[in-house]
């Protein structure tokens, strides 16, 4: 049996490549370590969005046979802690009315937020470690005059997490470890080759993991339908910006701004969803210019690696994980609001999506897009 | 670091008797059971002879002994196989804290088109017998009730049970897996028609179990084959296993009373220990007429899944709720149906000791407890 007495860093352990590689270098630099495996979702829970063979999805068996094994190879003490209770309370419950409400919700930072580093550092603290480590790709650096830890990009421009990271606290920081911060992909994938880790040649997950194939309006109506609650009167129109009718949809959550596909409307010139109503239940559509947007009002503000700001302050902003952000001004309206002023219009500013604000590789803070 | 075990109720070590008795079986003894020759019949003679053993410790009759691959199996073959044999509409009555075994099997049924009754149960963790009086209906063919519940070792008023549903002509199942070796079990006594065991819950191996059904009881079989076990169970028969079963039942029937009587006192050792160490801790089932090595507490408070595991890092095996597939903690559909609301059953911990705990690993067991809850408080993680 491996050690249980000393272990002061619970790894998060999702069966990948990444955070494999983060426990098996912590285990090989000689500190005790903890793998943990969060259980966040039953993907048998809603049967009719069973996928065939589908494998590599979060809470997968397979995905938590690969751990386990990861685990032995590396001779630490490891366990699976269900958290599905908070996570469709925090998480997938969210999720839903976010959609229903007509915004674009990203679930990963709820998860972030409320799961990976809230309710698995009570974890760890309950098994005694100090410190957690995951496999994000992100640093943490502290700055010594303002006594605060900050968030900086990964090294690994593609692989940057930060953009779901920017509801991270101080206290959250402090005891928080990104040993793949400073590594591309290729080289975590040679290294966990090198280490003869099990997973090393598998696959990357990409899409949300608990909505099968990214059809996240399929999973809405399976949802809804499980929990009883009917998806009522969801069935509207399409309109342009001066009101005109120019087709019908099947319910606002089927679409996000910026969507070309799926409106099924013939006219002269692409037509792009520019605004979604939930209480009028209307999908407005316009053309490319129509999405172009100079400002933006951020609620929930978080500010990482700085302090409030009293005065505006110059930032690139990101509006999409895959946006490569602009150049922006910030003004702070409280100490959780704020709004972005563009140098340059941006296209598709989409609500429920982040906002997260950047001085080069420094993560400054960030907010949800209303 | 002393790795002590205290989850006996989800299996045992093996018996060095019983291990003896296997590794001479899987050794020496490879003939087929089946087969005419010596090396058949010396095959043969370990089966008879465990299954006198197995008899002998429920006060049956060898030829009322069906072994299985299992106890989930003896549920599976007691309750699907008597429906199946009736091949009629049929309606079953079982409880609500059964083992997952029984449960299952009868979602199964269900599925089938055989009507079932769960009856509740209340916060004592004891079946009220009047309650299967009531759920009792002409098309009833079968009633199955456990002896003694896996997760709170209350023992079930059987012999009552059995009478009632013998009045109405309807037989009755016992899952007796968590009873045997640790209660006495007189299936005459009880009425029990079928009775499953586990060889594992009684210091033998994994994969080998038991029904007992009463001689004239139709059980139609789950599997097709040969005419192993009366052509209830076919399939060559796995002797070293079955005979190690076999040499843990007389084992168990010698110790009967001296072990429950010493697991008795660790048991309530444990229990008065928490009690005065730990506030807010609280007994969950009724205190009195459990099977002796097992205590299951509520830590007011505390998130149960992070107890076991800051025991376990701690050198303690202790368990709570049930697995589920991915090896995470489950809710108890136990705890759950003798009314604990959702917070009490994830502070609950099950505790059962077995024949090679001693008093100074009970002490030692009851620091590292009181260490952990108070660690877990004060951190505050809560269920």
């Amino acid at each position: 049996m491996p050690d249980f007495d000393a272990v002061p860093i619970a790894v998060a352990m999702s069966g990948g490549v990444d955070s494999s590689t983060v426990a098996a270098l912590l285990a090989r630099e000689g500190r005790g370590v903890v793998g943990l495996t969060m259980q966040l979702w039953n993907q048998r829970r809603l049967p009719e969005l069973a996928v065939e063979g589908a494998t590599g999805r979060c809470c997968s068996l397979d995905d938590v046979y690969d751990a386990r094994r990861v685990a032995e190879q590396i001779g630490i003490p490891y366990y699976v802690v269900n958290f599905e209770r908070q996570f469709e309370e925090q998480v997938v419950k969210p999720f839903v009315s976010e959609y229903l409400a007509g915004r674009t919700p990203i679930p990963c930072t709820l998860c972030n937020n409320y799961i990976k580093f809230d309710r698995f550092l009570e974890m760890a603290d309950a098994v005694g470690a100090r410190e957690i480590a995951t496999g994000h790709y992100a640093r943490v650096s502290y700055d010594k005059a303002a006594g605060r830890y900050q968030l900086r990009r990964g090294v690994d421009e593609s692989k940057d997490q930060t953009y779901f990271l920017f509801g991270l606290t101080q206290a959250q920081l402090a005891r928080t470890l990104f040993p793949l911060g400073a590594m591309t992909k290729p080289e975590v994938r040679e290294l966990a080759r090198s280490l003869g880790l099990s997973v090393a040649a598998k696959s990357d997950s990409q899409e949300i993991c608990f909505v099968p194939n990214g059809d996240y309006a399929a999973f809405l109506s399976a949802y809804l339908k499980e929990t009883g609650v009917p998806l009522e009167r969801t069935r509207g129109e399409i309109v342009t910006a001066a009101g005109r009718r120019v087709g019908e949809h099947a319910g606002v959550h089927h679409f996000t701004v910026g969507q070309r596909r799926g409106l099924g409307i013939a006219a002269a010139e692409p037509l792009y969803v520019i605004a979604t109503d939930p209480v009028a239940q209307r999908v407005v559509v316009g053309g490319n210019g129509d999405l172009l947007r100079r400002r933006l009002s951020a609620r929930e503000v978080n500010w990482i690696s700085i302090d409030p700001p009293r005065t505006p302050v110059r930032a690139a902003v990101k509006i999409r994980n895959k946006h490569a952000g602009a150049a922006a001004t910030l003004v702070a309206e409280s100490a959780d609001r704020v709004t972005v002023e563009f140098d340059e219009p941006q296209r598709a500013v989409t609500p429920g999506q982040a906002a997260v604000f950047y001085d080069g590789d420094l993560a400054l803070g960030g907010g949800w897009i209303e | 670091m002393q790795h002590v075990y205290l989850d006996h109720n989800a299996t045992t070590p093996l018996a060095p008797e019983v291990l003896e008795t296997m590794a001479a079986c899987l050794g020496q003894v490879y003939g087929n059971a089946s087969s005419i020759h010596r090396f058949g019949q010396d095959a043969k003679q370990r089966l008879e002879a465990a299954r006198r053993q197995v008899a002998a410790l429920i006060h049956g009759q060898p030829a009322e002994i069906v072994f299985t691959g299992g106890g989930t199996e003896a549920d599976n073959l007691a309750v699907l196989g008597v429906v199946r044999a009736a091949n009629r509409p049929s309606h079953v009555v079982t409880t609500a804290i059964e083992h997952p075994a029984v449960l299952a099997a009868c979602a199964q049924l269900e599925r089938e088109g055989v009507a079932v009754t769960r009856l509740a149960v209340g916060a004592s963790g004891v079946v009220n017998p009047d309650e299967v009086r009531r759920a009792l209906r002409p098309e009833t063919v079968l009633v199955s009730v456990m002896h003694a519940n896996n997760e709170l070792g209350t023992v079930q008023p059987i012999a009552e049970i059995a009478r009632i549903a013998h009045s109405a002509g309807v037989l009755l199942h016992v899952d007796g897996v968590q009873a045997l070796g640790k209660i006495p079990v007189d299936v005459e006594a009880l009425g029990a028609d079928l009775y499953s065991m586990s060889a594992h819950k009684l210091y033998a191996p994994k994969g080998v179990g038991a029904l007992y059904v009463r001689r004239g009881t139709k059980v139609a079989p789950l599997v097709w084959g040969g005419h192993q076990e009366r052509e209830r169970r076919p399939g060559t028969e796995n002797v070293p296993g079955i005979a190690a079963f076999g040499k843990a039942a007389e084992i168990a029937g010698a110790n009967l009373a001296a072990d429950a009587a010493r697991l008795g006192e660790l048991r309530d050792r444990l229990e008065a220990a928490a009690m005065e160490r730990i506030s807010g801790v609280s007994v969950n089932g009724s205190r009195w007429n459990r099977t002796p090595n097992t205590s299951n507490l509520c830590f007011e408070g505390i998130d149960g899944e992070a107890l076991v595991i800051a025991l376990d890092l701690r050198g303690f095996a202790v368990s709570t709720g049930a697995a589920c597939s991915s090896g995470a903690v489950a809710p108890s559909h136990v705890l759950t149906a003798i009314g604990l609301p959702p917070d009490r059953a994830r502070a609950s911990m099950r505790f059962s000791l077995g024949r090679d705990n001693t008093a100074a690993q009970v002490d030692g067991f009851i620091e590292a407890l009181a260490g952990s809850v108070a660690h877990l408080r004060r951190i505050s993680v809560h269920a």
